[in-house]
């Protein structure tokens, strides 16, 4: 057996070194569809429990809702459950080209390909578009995905702190004899909910003829007055040379991802992109769900602005609370509580409450910034909210954290 | 070597460190205690050579020689000399 009791071992110990450090993730099963609502089994083995969802990234509350269902159907009766290709054999349906062009319109850039996932976009694109004679720079607080992709990439790598647009203009200036200098950033970062300058970045990389990519995968259909993402809010709508977004958040929820930009990006991602090359295309269930989600927010923007009616009342609720949030506007709300252990007991409490909210801490957040990181939706109601701000304060008391300082919650329980 | 280190001590603060309540000595462990992350050492690798004049192969510029201003020095000095 090659499997020996060797190499269980040497894995058991990894396993275990992951549970000492208090890092180890554990499932818990929800037995309901994804909505406010859901019912979840945890731990493992336990009775099923009636919780508030406030963890989801179901912003526009359509992962489950009637209209997509049904698209999904009509997608599965008319164009089957899989297409067992890649996209460039026999994988390509007219519905996929349709979705293609559905979201080149929604993100107002000029083409579009799909991905399996934007994981698998982000992992793709540079690599795809850039060679050893350019420099990506990259916001340090960019998402995973697109530090894989980085990884992936023959160009160069530099970083600028955390929306410091003087540091960005430096680093183009030190960067300037480059054959093409990339600037890389979220719309919204999911962990502190805030939003990338994209207006004054758009200005520094004409100043500095270089590309600017924006991941969108927390913006896309509900940030901007009509939902088009951060590059509408920001008001430079058809200046991003590179939108990555994801079809797995608020436009449905299911999966797939796409690259949408400049013709010729997308064209080189058709010819030289791994991930799109050598996976399947997404199942025309999905592609057809995605594409009557972008007919729904074509027609109305009532959901995007229940969200903002939503995120409104649920900070001004923490903030009026005395907890300490992380500023911005967005619908990724992080209560700070600074310390990892903090953070889980937190979690487990409200938990007991009827929320679940999860707890982060280090290494998906800087080392001393542990938080509970909320998500607000429009599939939450008002007695959602308030059932679950109620919650927080009773916890919140609990741990003597209301209305402290970060340096008073710090100098009680720690980093 | 006092001259030296205070000079790279002050450019790792400014391009590196975030929060204003950190702190940082000669011997704070940058790479693998977080302030720096692998990919960003590529400013610092080119701070080093236009400030000193010097070429740092690839191979030498590895994380553990990066790892604190103490280190940081010792290797500008291997090829200073």
């Amino acid at each position: 057996m090659a499997y020996s009791d060797k190499i269980r071992g040497i894995y058991n110990e990894s396993l275990n070194e992951i549970r000492e450090k208090g890092i180890f993730k554990q499932e818990r099963f929800i037995h309901s569809s994804q909505a406010a609502d859901i019912e979840v089994e945890f731990p493992t083995g336990s009775e099923l429990k009636k919780v508030i969802n406030m963890c989801a990234n179901n912003y526009l509350g359509l992962s489950s809702h009637p209209d997509v269902i049904k698209a999904a159907h009509e997608g599965l009766d008319t164009r089957g459950y899989g297409m067992s290709s890649v996209r460039f054999i026999c994988g390509t349906q007219d519905i996929h080209r349709e979705l293609e062009k559905k979201v080149t319109e929604f993100l107002g850039t000029e083409d579009t390909i799909l991905f399996p996932s934007c994981m698998d976009a982000n992992a793709g694109v540079f690599e795809a578009i850039l060679t050893k004679d350019d420099v990506m720079i990259s916001d340090r607080l960019v998402h995973a995905s697109i530090i894989d992709g980085i990884r992936l990439a023959p160009a160069e790598h530099d970083t600028f702190k955390h929306s410091d647009m003087a540091h960005l203009e430096q680093k183009l200036q030190l960067h300037a004899d480059k054959r093409h200098k990339v600037v890389i950033t979220d719309g919204v970062f999911s962990m502190d909910g805030d939003t990338a300058k994209l207006d004054e970045m758009v200005a520094l990389c004409e100043k500095y003829d270089a590309m600017l990519f924006v991941d969108e995968s927390h913006s896309s259909g509900f940030i901007g007055k009509t939902g088009r993402g951060t590059h509408e809010k920001c008001g430079v709508m058809g200046k991003i040379d590179i939108i990555t977004t994801t079809f797995g958040k608020a436009l449905g929820g299911a999966s797939g991802g796409c690259v949408s930009g400049r013709k010729e990006l997308v064209e080189m991602c058709r010819q030289k992109a791994r991930p799109y090359l050598f996976s399947n295309t997404i199942a025309p269930v999905v592609v057809s769900g995605v594409n009557t989600v972008l007919d729904i927010l074509s027609k109305s923007t009532e959901r995007r602005d229940k969200l903002e009616k939503n995120t409104e009342f649920w900070r001004k609720g923490l903030t009026e609370a005395g907890f300490v949030l992380k500023e911005g506007d967005t619908p990724i709300v992080p209560v700070m509580l600074f310390n990892a252990k903090l953070s889980q007991d937190f979690s487990k409490d409200l938990y007991n409450e009827g929320i679940y909210a999860i707890g982060f801490f280090f290494p998906v957040v800087p080392q001393g910034q542990a938080r509970i990181r909320t998500q607000i939706s429009a599939g939450h109601e008002m007695h959602h909210l308030e059932k679950a701000l109620e919650a927080f304060i009773k916890v919140g008391k609990k741990y003597d954290i209301l209305g402290k300082t970060k340096q008073e919650i710090i100098a009680m329980y720690g980093k | 070597m006092e001259e030296m280190k205070d000079i790279v001590l002050e450019y790792v603060i400014n391009e590196y460190l975030e929060d204003e309540d950190e702190e940082l000595s000669y011997d704070t462990p940058l790479i693998s205690g977080g302030i720096v992350d692998s990919f960003s050492m590529v400013s610092l690798k080119r701070f080093l050579e236009n400030k000193y004049k010097i070429s740092i192969p690839d191979d030498k510029a590895t994380p553990e020689a990066f790892d604190s201003v103490t280190k940081i020095c010792t290797l500008v000095n291997e090829f200073l000399n």
